[in-house]
């Protein structure tokens, strides 16, 4: 015991260095990654930052609160709608409403991205509190019917309310805003916020109601209370994702928003280990790059020996048996329920090297 | 409106809710007996009508031939999805299945689209069902006669099958208690796969009536209506067999109702089920007809 203890905190230092340092490192790959890499590369690069966010808000509900939530696309829905009609100018919304003209205490807004971007969280959260309310006095499989069922009212009601959404036309021209600094600063915070959250007591709270609600209650802990503000604020960085996600995109629809897109974000959290936030950030820069870089499966190839016209749909196949085998064979995801440590490393290396040593 | 427009829809309520009540059942049982949401039940649903479709396209069988095929052939895949999506999870906890089986229905999906083709196919209606019939100035198309009544006689059947053989009370023991069931020497496997096998074959024949009365085929039709017969299940109350039949037609017949009375509100179609849905769950979780569970601690 003693020895273990003197060893943290002599190493304590020492990771946080270390940490300072991967830090800084990938700070300044991001200024490089901005300023030479090439549109499509940059554009993969931010969207991992992207991912990172909806990754993490998921896994809050997923992996920290225990509650099974797949109703996120909408809440993206929100974000994205609310941060584009509060950004675009008011010649653009012409342009985008030719069929039904916009409300008119929409037509004049312009805000610059900030302000918009914490209004779509803020409205995201909102409509996740006023859904969260009712929908989480259900359980297990009901909460995940009900909520992936709230998904797909809020498409409907997009796609239905034209003149406030443009309905099935979707939003076109929307303002790139999502540069490479706001999406990675926002990953940033969020992965912070999330660190934070679960090292206070708000975070122990939801991981004592995951691993046992009437326990928890026992406890004291009001565990509807918990449940909805796990769900609140989950909303709040899946609108916050949305919006940048539609800022990148610049086109949003109702279309763009079904369940495919919870279910991307679902096998990250997954793959990445439910209820680790290190495994959600890994898993979220691999997944995507994987999904960008297996564009290819989907397209013509030639190889040597033999011939295929264009695949659609074998990326899809790829991941869903990839998230399948995952779920069948290790449950626990890449990283489990632990954290990315410094420590857990240099045991990776050492573990080897002892290995070697035994067989001499 | 008039009478004879009432019947039509009338008519029409019923074949939509027929084959919603023929997907609910596959649902209720799986539940039932696994208390698994198998998501991949509707692109079963899908895959029968595709695999009824390329046996009278590109085999040119006859269409009762291609029907009684593809429900066979459906069947038993529903047992081996079982068998390698669900069967390796069983002891899990209960998100790791349904993560699975929502897996498997993507991985279903995108099958489809990359063996037969994302673009929308038409399907060659026999003439048989497609002829229009009248009834003074009712005027009706075959299939939409046909669906209910064939409903009826397979959920007669099932009934039977559940509640008088051997089988059935073997399925009855595994959905009230698995471990007592084990205990009791029921081959619980058996009878998870046989379950299974009935869910998809009913699946296929509803995708296949589907595939008549909305003659056009693609990769993702299974999925709303995948969605809205767990609902109707939900609504009945889940592990309930007539519980998923009455849910199922009155999805149906609101739905369709709802469409002819309110023209308005037609382009809110697909949330009706999802609303309904959170009505019913929050005002009788236990569905119309479910029995009440204690909360095992």
């Amino acid at each position: 015991m003693d020895t273990a203890n003197q060893k943290k905190t002599i190493a304590l230092p020492r990771n946080r260095l270390y940490s300072i340092i991967a830090i800084a490192a990938f700070v300044v790959f991001a200024f490089i990654a901005d300023r030479f890499f090439d549109a499509f590369t940059l554009r993969v690069f931010n969207l991992c930052a992207i991912y990172i966010v909806l990754a993490l808000s998921l896994n809050l509900l997923n992996g920290f609160t225990g509650l099974f939530s797949l109703g996120h696309a909408g809440f993206m829905a929100v974000g994205a709608y609310v941060s584009a009609l509060l950004t675009m100018s008011p010649q653009l919304k012409e342009m985008n409403y030719f069929l039904v003209p916009i409300v008119p205490w929409l037509h004049n807004v312009t805000l610059p991205f900030l302000p918009a971007l914490i209004i779509a969280g803020l409205v995201s959260a909102f409509v996740g509190f006023l859904i969260g309310a009712p929908v989480l006095r259900l359980r297990d499989d009901y909460l995940a019917i009900a909520t992936l069922g709230f998904g797909e009212i809020i498409r409907v009601l997009i796609t239905n309310a034209q003149s406030i959404t443009n309905g099935a036309q979707g939003l076109k021209g929307l303002p790139r805003f999502s540069t490479t600094f706001a999406v990675w600063a926002v990953a940033g915070l969020t992965i912070l916020f999330m660190v934070l959250l679960m090292r206070s007591s708000y975070g122990r709270a939801m991981k004592a109601v995951r691993d046992d609600e009437l326990a928890a209650e026992a406890m004291g802990i009001n565990v509807f209370r918990v449940k909805v503000t796990a769900f609140t604020v989950s909303s709040f960085w899946a609108g916050v994702g949305g919006a940048l996600l539609g800022h990148m995109i610049t086109t949003i629809d109702p279309k763009m928003f079904t369940f495919a897109l919870t279910f991307n974000i679902l096998l990250i959290v997954v793959l990445g280990g439910i209820g680790s936030i290190s495994g959600s950030v890994i898993s979220a820069v691999v997944v995507t790059i994987l999904m960008e870089a297996l564009r290819f499966l989907d397209e013509p190839m030639n190889l040597i020996v033999f011939k295929t016209e264009g695949m659609p749909g074998l990326r899809m196949v790829v991941f869903s048996i990839l998230l399948m085998v995952m779920i069948i064979y290790r449950q626990k995801g890449l990283m489990g329920n632990a954290e990315f440590s410094w420590d857990m490393l240099g045991g990776l290396f050492v573990k080897k090297g002892r290995k070697g040593g035994d067989h001499v | 409106m008039t009478l004879s427009l009432l019947f039509q829809h009338i008519v029409n309520a019923l074949s939509l809710g027929s084959l919603y009540a023929l997907i609910a059942i596959g649902y209720t049982m799986v539940y039932g007996i696994l208390r698994l949401i198998n998501f991949a039940h509707g692109d079963v649903f899908m895959l029968g009508a595709y695999v009824a479709f390329y046996m009278m396209t590109l085999l040119s069988l006859p269409w009762w031939v291609a029907l009684l095929v593809a429900i066979v052939f459906t069947a038993f895949f529903g047992i081996g999805l079982e068998r390698v999506a669900y069967r390796p999870l069983r002891d899990s906890p209960r998100i790791s299945i349904m993560i699975s089986a929502i897996a498997a229905s993507f991985l279903l999906e995108s099958l489809a689209v990359l063996i037969f083709g994302g673009r929308p196919k038409g399907v060659p209606v026999p003439d048989v069902l497609s002829r229009v019939i009248h009834f003074g100035s009712v005027s009706m198309i075959v299939i939409s006669l046909i669906i209910p009544l064939f409903t009826f006689a397979l959920l007669a059947v099932l009934l039977w099958i559940v509640n008088k053989t051997k089988t059935g009370m073997a399925m009855r023991a595994v959905s009230t208690d698995i471990e007592a069931a084990r205990l009791m020497a029921v081959d619980v496997n058996k009878v998870v796969s046989f379950t299974f096998g009935i869910g998809s074959l009913l699946a296929a024949f509803g995708g296949i009536m589907w595939s008549f009365k909305y003659p056009q085929l693609n990769p993702l039709m299974g999925v709303m209506p995948g969605l809205k017969c767990f609902i109707a299940a939900v609504i009945g109350g889940i592990g309930s067999i007539s519980g998923a039949v009455l849910g199922g037609f009155l999805l149906g017949i609101i739905e369709i109702m709802t469409v002819a009375f309110l023209p308005t509100l037609s382009g809110y179609r697909d949330a009706f089920a999802f609303i309904l849905l959170i009505v019913v769950l929050l005002v009788k979780p236990t569905g119309l007809l479910g029995k009440r569970q204690a909360e095992k601690v």
